[in-house]
């Protein structure tokens, strides 16, 4: 979806970042003639699905995996310059259009490079390499003695040459992706591995960026939803007439529990949302907070999932020198976007047409459609950039919203979520808890290691659409907390391990995934009741983890340059006791899902023994993740993860009571402020002739373990419940 | 297809709409509005198709809709556009622009200081009031001054640098 879009050229051109040579509404046209005449290819094994070469040379990439500000935008375009040796300014991103990408999955788990770039890559090796064959041809030289630049392929030996423009332009390559197509040599890489700045920062800090809460289409109408004063609550009865006062009120629409106005203006749809009176039936089925981790245990457990077995762990543990328990939790959260959700619905003639910042557009097309009865061919979602999601938040749930209002009152709607629909209804990151035991023998060596893990059952998938739900129209049956068993099982070599997971019937909300989601809660778990094992075993916590990590040489380089990076002592070392508050640092390392980025840290801790506050001071962060694409975007989100997730674990905690979530605004929701946020030192280990691996979320992986373990080694008292809150903190220091 | 809805509402006509004059980025601009005391947010974004300004919270609490009200930095989705005035507005899009940009945004574009970039017009409008007022100040001063603008990416520590930068080079 270009029209929406900023005009690259005009920002490139005025902050002279690049040179810019091409036109953007020669693309334009080129997309509208494409789509006029005959479907553009969208399958996954044509190359024409994935990029296209006008006459001029301009080359379009269309991405099924989309930006979420994290700044893969840039990323991907780097990886197609790179592998096609075309300029990086000759290329424009289409991204999530149903019509015009391929439906390369959601933008989630951080594979949009590990899996949506390495998908284009190959495609662009295809198309180069049927390119220089063309090239050969025209220019009667042998395909292997001629050389590509910007685009523009000649022989070695000199003499005539040729454009991808003269040899493709404007028509489709009718390839398959050739998986055997030779891929350019890293060492001769000159774009992939460098900081190129990012395409969207200009616009976004000029205010001439169009995220999709900005977006405009002619005949718009603004639409609020009114949702349950209590989340199961059935609607009884509306009163119109309490907004007809109300200037430019279009329409109340009301179906099922589903209610929400339509207004010529925004501000008259945000003053009929609160002052529609409707009446609404009592519901009380949250279950109690304060019983929360009591009722997780009641819930009733639908199947295991046995995650890892080796040996006999159960047994081994009755035979151990010593046995340790410990269990762990992890509250609720929500995602809290800086900006709450919205969509742009056109229902007219029977087809559907949606605006939405949704991570997984085909995937959103296929429930819209399946909420109103329709065909996924009738239903067009386009992507436009939204406030950063971080997972499944409510931009999928605006979407249905502007949908089902957009179909009752015949014209386009923008539907916007007001900071209480947003902090209140977004699917939540659901309770975890995690019991372990393990057993160490007379020398300290682990002997077994047993976990049990409570948490929703599912996977991945796509959450129901809230309008959906409260409309009673058709929508996904089951929950879809993402796969969130992944990481609960260890890196380490121990004699008997044995992880299960306890997959629960039911949680108290909707669930969705958020950043590193399962990954983050078992990686607390497992790396903080490492760091007691060790203290258990007298050993130093860099010592024990690679007296475990044998046979991987990869995680054990990592922590070896974490103790360099860190400037490691031993523990205790960054230990120093002036008053009230006392020093400590934590160790921890995570291998993302056993099986790909690695990340290590060390956490610099202040806690204050007299008000129970955790100050992070510092973290200092080594990753692997293979061949990096763009230095500067790992660091950002390495950067972003790191304070992210303090924010998480020092303070983020979805409050509710038995009918409602309460923490529905930055006052009760509360996030990390500039005076708090630690200081980041970072070593990547580059790795070019590896493969890419993800970097959006597994360095927040480690975070909550490493701040428990700094704060044990500061004060002695184990923070086994996610968020260590000052209340909590003096709590563990009171009864220790 | 089971909508509830009436026709209660069809060809009403809207209440007497009030025109005012509102100062904004140099420009004295005509304002037509239904409600004296919508906030200053909804007229910027919605009347005047300014959409520096960002909808986040529509509370006070996060700073995504910060403008500049006589150089001071304030929180438009609270400000009632009565409460306005003859007061001059600036918003990011008047601090500068692609074609001319403000010492600040080149020191965010340097710092690549922004990952969704939500927050980012509170970050800039909040800073360049507060660089106004302290042309050189410390880190933690820094900090401190944009202690009520929130960010949910984690993007503080490059927002810290640009502000520095932005001092420095001022």
């Amino acid at each position: 979806m270009l029209s929406g879009k900023p005009n690259r050229r005009e920002f490139l051109k005025a902050t002279g970042i690049l040179i810019v040579s091409f036109s953007l509404p020669s693309f334009l046209k080129t997309a509208e003639a494409q789509s006029a005449t005959s479907p553009k290819t969208v399958a996954l094994d044509e190359v024409d699905a994935y990029l296209a070469i006008d006459p001029s040379g301009h080359v379009t990439l269309y991405s099924g995996k989309v930006e979420l500000g994290t700044g893969v935008s840039i990323a991907l375009t780097q990886i197609l310059a790179e592998e096609l040796d075309v300029p990086l300014a000759s290329i424009t991103l289409i991204e999530g259009d149903t019509a015009l990408t391929p439906a390369q999955g959601k933008t989630w788990g951080s594979l949009t490079i590990q899996n949506g770039g390495v998908q284009i890559r190959q495609a662009a090796a295809t198309a180069r390499q049927a390119l220089l064959q063309e090239a050969a041809r025209k220019l009667g030289a042998p395909a292997a003695d001629l050389t590509v630049e910007q685009g523009t392929v000649r022989a070695r030996s000199g003499g005539k040459q040729v454009t991808y423009g003269e040899l493709i332009g404007g028509k489709n390559f009718s390839l398959k992706v050739d998986k055997q197509a030779l891929l350019k040599d890293p060492a001769k890489y000159k774009i992939v591995g460098q900081s190129i700045p990012r395409y969207d920062i200009p616009p976004k800090i000029t205010g001439q960026f169009t995220y999709i809460q900005d977006f405009k289409t002619p005949g718009m109408l603004h639409g609020r939803v009114v949702r349950p004063p209590a989340m199961g609550a059935s609607l009884q009865s509306v009163d119109e007439n309490s907004v007809k006062d109300i200037p430019g009120v279009v329409k109340v629409v009301r179906q099922g529990n589903f209610l929400g106005v339509v207004a010529e203006s925004e501000w008259g749809a945000i003053q009929a949302s609160r002052k529609l009176k409707a009446s609404w039936s009592a519901w009380d089925g949250l279950p109690e907070q304060s019983k929360m981790w009591e009722y997780v245990r009641a819930t009733k457990v639908n199947k295991d999932d046995v995650t890892s077995n080796v040996g006999n762990a159960e047994q081994a543990l009755q035979q151990a020198a010593k046995r340790i328990n410990a269990t762990y939790n992890f509250a609720i959260h929500s995602h809290a976007s800086m900006g709450p959700s919205a969509a742009v619905a056109d229902f007219k003639d029977g087809k559907l047409t949606c605006w939405s910042a949704s991570q997984a557009p085909h995937d959103l097309r296929a429930q819209l459609a399946a909420m109103l009865s329709m065909k996924d061919a009738d239903v067009h979602v386009l992507y436009v950039e939204g406030s950063g999601c971080y997972g499944r938040n409510g931009h999928e749930d605006a979407a249905g919203d502007a949908a089902l209002l957009s179909r009752a009152v015949g014209r386009p709607v923008r539907v916007q979520w007001m900071r209480d629909d947003e902090n209140g209804w977004d699917p939540k990151g659901p309770p975890t808890l995690m019991d372990l035991q393990a057993g160490l023998d007379a020398s300290g060596g682990v002997v077994a290691w047993y976990s049990q893990l409570y948490v929703p059952e599912g996977g991945g998938g796509n959450v129901k659409l809230l309008a959906a739900d409260l409309a009673g129209l058709p929508c996904e049956k089951g929950m879809f907390p993402g796969n969130i068993i992944n990481n609960s099982a260890i890196p380490y070599t121990f004699p008997n391990v044995r992880t299960v997971a306890h997959r629960l019937a039911e949680t108290p909300f909707r669930p969705s995934w958020i950043r590193a989601p399962g990954r983050m809660q078992n990686t607390f778990c497992n790396e903080a009741f490492l760091d007691e094992l060790a203290v258990a075993a007298g050993a130093d916590p860099f010592e024990f983890r690679l007296r475990y990590l044998s046979n991987d040489p990869r995680g054990t380089e990592l922590l070896k340059r974490l103790m360099t990076l860190s400037q490691w002592k031993g523990p205790g070392s960054g230990k120093s006791t002036g008053g009230d508050v006392v020093t400590g640092r934590g160790v921890t390392y995570v291998k993302y899902e056993l099986a790909r980025t690695y990340v290590g840290a060390v956490a610099d801790v202040e806690v204050n023994r007299k008000n129970g506050e955790i100050r992070v001071k510092r973290f200092a962060i080594v990753q692997d993740c293979g061949q990096i694409i763009n230095p500067d975007g790992v660091k950002n989100q390495i950067e972003g993860n790191i304070v992210q997730t303090v924010s998480r674990t020092l303070k983020e905690e979805v409050t509710f009571d038995r009918s409602h979530v309460t923490s529905l605004d930055w006052a009760s929701y509360t996030i990390l402020t500039f005076p708090e946020v630690p200081d980041v030192d970072i070593d990547l280990m580059d790795r070019p002739t590896e493969k890419p691996w993800g970097v959006g979320e597994p360095a927040a992986a480690v975070v909550p373990s490493a701040i428990a373990n700094a704060v044990f080694d500061a004060v002695g008292v184990r923070m086994r419940s996610v968020p260590f809150t000052p209340a909590r903190v003096r709590a563990a220091l009171q009864s220790a | 297809m089971g909508v509830q809805s009436s026709p209660f509402f069809k060809g009403k006509k809207d209440m007497p709409a009030k025109t005012t004059s509102l100062h904004v980025n140099g420009r004295v601009e005509r304002i037509t509005v239904d409600d004296p005391d919508m906030p200053l947010l909804y007229v910027l974004r919605d009347n005047l198709q300014l959409q520096g300004p960002r909808f986040g919270c529509g509370l006070g609490q996060c700073g995504a809709c910060t403008v500049h009200m006589d150089g001071k930095a304030v929180r438009s989705c609270i400000t009632p556009l009565s409460a306005v005035g003859k007061r001059k507005i600036v918003t990011l899009e008047g601090l500068g622009s692609l074609e001319k940009l403000a010492a600040i945004q080149k020191a965010f574009i340097a710092e690549q200081a922004a990952q969704c970039g939500f927050c980012i017009n509170g970050m800039i409008m909040e800073a360049a009031a507060f660089l106004a007022r302290n042309k050189s100040p410390s880190e933690a001063q820094i900090k401190q001054a944009l202690a009520g603008n929130l960010c949910r990416c984690g993007t503080h520590l490059r927002i810290v640098r640009a502000v520095k930068r932005a001092s420095v080079s001022a």
